[in-house]
């Protein structure tokens, strides 16, 4: 089956929040993989949009920006009735419980730990090949720029993805996906398709 | 085997900053209201263009102390200027730990002749352009990221309107070109042929491009977005107008609803005075920033 396409055959459509961040390069990686993109500044544009992916750019500014225009409560609400989430970077501090030195987390919906900046500054930020299982065996060459960790994860969260240094850097909560690195910067798609594939499970 | 100090690592951290504000700070204090405004990084400085303008003199490299301040003070990104071609600047720059470094106009130049090789620096620059050759230029030595020079410390925005056409206009104009004229622009601009080619081609600069130089409220910023920037740099126009905290917002927001005349109709009710501001025709040539670099 085509994965961008529903059993019905109805085209998937995939939001990108694009309140600041390189939102950009996630809905260009969209089109290529022929998902309509959708860009979601406001709290109707998340209306017929069968998955939701929160950028890299400025965790605090994007997090501002979405409780301004109402926008983070309903993506809480679409996320827990099953629509399919995903950050990366910055947008893995969206979805993560436990944010240290940041009293307010912003969605709380992913039972982990994200420490915010923790490799470093940016001339500390590194590409790497990960392993990652689910995608099959060839590694997946990521970018970590300022990126967080996710230093603790709770028990019905799946790690995808770890350093040689174990630290996790891709982890799994049912249809909610976190990613410490940008996998739309590099020309590997697998992440987005398998973004896409879990709207059918969902 | 983890690489640092990649291409990719530097030009994708401009593409983490677009769509947001890079706020001139000269305290700690200044830095946590640009942050808690939305602001998606910082410039830290000594003094605002408007004073460096004000005050004249040589304008250098900010006191480390006065930058590591600022970096303890939020966990946004911080950059720091230096002068054109001083590489030792930007070398101490880096070795504070500075996420961006900006080789800037703003400051004296400390070469006629040449500006910073930036390709062997770990920490990524961003350089400022009239033009398309310009910023092509400043790419080719490595620039990550592209503002448009506007005039700094003026509030006016009439220079960045100007350079921010003139980038987008000749981007345009390349995408027209055979393979002939793109040989005789690559040779006008002075840089490699390839270069040009990708612009025509992707009919966008190779990096992040935003607008600097005289934005002062929030029409302006959204006026900048409009024609083409991917971002906006406010130096003076926030810290040195009556409600910097106000403005600041504002300007957040109009930078990412640039096209919602009813947002930017909103967030600019009573705002106060802006930056009272200086218009370009009254600064002698001899004493404007943009002229500075080549």
């Amino acid at each position: 089956m085509n994965g961008s396409q529903s059993a019905a055959g109805k085209r998937r459509r995939v939001g990108v929040l694009g309140l600041q961040g390189d939102f950009q390069e996630h809905l260009e990686v969209l089109r290529e993989i022929d998902v309509e993109p959708v860009d979601v500044r406001r709290p109707e544009h998340l209306e017929g949009v069968d998955a939701l992916i929160i950028p890299g750019g400025e965790s605090t500014t994007i997090s501002k920006l979405s409780d301004l225009y109402g926008l983070t409560e309903p993506i809480r609400e679409r996320a827990r009735h099953g629509m399919p989430l995903w950050g990366t970077c910055a947008g893995a501090i969206f979805l993560a419980t436990r944010v240290p030195g940041r009293p307010q987390t912003i969605l709380s919906l992913m039972d982990m730990t994200v420490e915010r900046n923790a490799f470093g500054r940016q001339v500390d930020s590194f590409e790497a090949d990960l392993k990652v299982p689910k995608l099959g065996p060839a590694p997946f060459h990521a970018v970590f720029i300022r990126a967080p960790k996710i230093t603790e994860v709770g028990k019905g969260v799946n790690v995808l993805s770890r350093l040689d240094d174990g630290t996790i850097v891709a982890a799994q909560q049912g249809t909610l996906l976190a990613t410490s690195f940008h996998p739309e910067l590099t020309p590997d798609r697998r992440f987005h398709r398998y973004l896409v594939d879990l709207i059918d499970r969902s | 085997m983890a690489e640092t100090g990649t291409w990719t690592l530097k030009s994708g951290l401009a593409q983490m900053l677009k769509g947001g504000v890079i706020m001139d700070v000269v305290t700690a204090e200044h830095a946590k209201i640009a942050e808690e405004a939305g602001a998606c990084a910082v410039m830290a400085l000594e003094r605002v263009p408007a004073d460096i303008r004000a005050a004249g003199g040589v304008a250098r490299m900010s006191d480390p102390e006065k930058i590591l301040e600022i970096m303890s003070a939020v966990t946004i990104p911080v950059m720091a200027k230096c002068r054109i071609g001083h590489f030792v600047e930007a070398q101490v720059l880096e070795s504070l730990g500075v996420d961006y470094i900006d080789e800037s106009e703003v400051l004296t130049p400390a070469d006629k002749q040449y500006h910073v090789e930036k390709h062997p620096f770990r920490v990524p620059f961003v350089c400022g352009a009239r033009d398309l050759g310009e910023a092509l230029r400043r790419i080719h030595e490595g620039a990550a990221m592209i503002r448009s020079k506007g005039e700094a410390g003026t509030g006016d925005i009439a220079e960045a309107v100007t350079h921010l056409r003139a980038i987008t206009s000749a981007i345009r104009e390349l995408g027209k070109l055979d393979a002939h004229a793109l040989r005789s622009k690559a040779d006008e601009y002075r840089v490699p042929l390839q270069l040009v080619k990708d612009v025509a081609e992707k009919q966008k600069l190779p990096v992040a491009l935003f607008c600097a130089g005289g934005i002062a409220t929030p029409a302006d910023a959204a006026l900048t977005m409009q024609l083409g920037a991917e971002g906006n740099f406010v130096g003076s126009g926030i810290f040195k107008s009556e409600n910097p905290d106000k403005v600041a917002r504002a300007i957040v927001q109009a930078t990412t609803h640039f096209t919602d005349a009813k947002l930017i109709a909103e967030v600019s009710r009573g705002l106060g005075m802006p930056m009272r501001g200086i218009a370009l025709e009254a600064i002698p040539e001899r004493e404007r920033l943009a002229v500075r670099g080549w």
